[in-house]
């Protein structure tokens, strides 16, 4: 069910791990439903070898796509109408990613009751891998 | 990416939602989506980047008969990667999705893309930047926009390992 404009205020915040030791595997199964194939995401010994870096590492899109989830588990679905962010750093294999979310704007946008979140996701060292923002229709 | 049609598949958005390790059972179950606010399965907010599927030139996936650049025989199927400095390619700088509605599965899509802005920094571990914006609209079968996605790429002059 989506989210009413009263029970929810500005500062209101919410975290959710969006995986937990982050497998190859899935990196594929990202490559293989989003289609961007980039060896850089599934050949280590390319990566490694031709591209120079440690090993395979995850798509910037699907580490959006996970951390989507602390919003759209929030708000309830098909209500999201503005989803941005920028990649900090790089996320790895075996890495667990926190996303969290925080309510910094409710308003009403005509009749339409809105929200506005910031979003930060971090990985199991601390680091910042993401940051962005996201606007919902929220319910009155 | 330029596509001309780009048919939203329950079952590709299910596979993309497994992927994304997301369990809603908005993405994959019929029944549960007809009693939701839309009545049908809801693609997730991400899923307009799986129209490279439908984009038949698209550059990061292999090609039947051609070479390809990811690793066989050799550590590279062609004597030199595509992008930049970093030998894979291009990073991935930001990204946004500006909705005028949800998509829904049995949409059909038509996505036209634009070039947009270019520009220079200087990094701090990943020497000289450049940064390059694409807008891509996606239309639905009426012809009404539904999704505004601007995202930038980022070439390094160096390999990046820590952002």
């Amino acid at each position: 069910m989506a989210l009413s404009a009263n029970s929810l205020k500005v500062g209101d915040s919410k975290t959710l791990v969006v995986v937990d030791d982050l497998t190859r595997t899935q990196i594929v199964m990202y490559a293989g439903a989003g289609g961007d194939y980039n060896p850089l995401h599934s050949d280590d010994k390319f990566t490694k070898e031709v591209a120079g870096y440690p090993g395979v590492f995850a798509h910037g899109m699907l580490t959006m796509g996970m951390t989507g989830r602390i919003i759209t588990d929030w708000v309830g679905d098909g209500r999201i109408t503005m989803y941005e962010v920028q990649f900090r750093v790089q996320v790895w294999p075996g890495d667990t990613l926190t996303a969290k979310a925080t309510v910094t704007n409710i308003y009403k946008d005509g009749d339409q009751n809105m929200a506005d979140f910031d979003i930060e996701t971090t990985n199991q060292k601390g680091e910042t891998v993401l940051i962005g923002k996201a606007s919902a229709k929220i319910d009155a | 990416m330029a596509v001309d049609r780009f048919p939203v598949e329950a079952s590709h958005i299910m596979m993309f939602a497994r992927s994304i390790g997301d369990p809603n059972p908005i993405y994959s179950d019929e029944e549960y989506a007809k009693k939701s606010e839309g009545g049908r399965i809801v693609a997730p907010p991400t899923f307009p980047q799986a129209s490279a599927q439908f984009d038949p030139d698209y550059f990061l996936r292999p090609k039947i008969g051609e070479p390809w650049f990811g690793s066989g025989k050799n550590a590279t199927g062609v004597t030199k990667a595509p992008g930049g400095g970093g030998g894979g390619g291009g990073l991935h700088a930001s990204q946004k999705f500006e909705y005028k509605r949800p998509i829904y599965a049995g949409d059909v899509l038509t996505c036209k893309a634009r070039e947009g802005k270019t520009w220079e920094k200087e990094g701090k571990k990943g020497g000289k930047l450049i940064f390059t914006e694409q807008v891509q609209e996606y239309f639905d079968q009426k012809g009404e926009l539904v999704v505004t996605v601007t995202l930038v790429g980022v070439q390094t002059s160096k390999v990046v390992t820590e952002g």
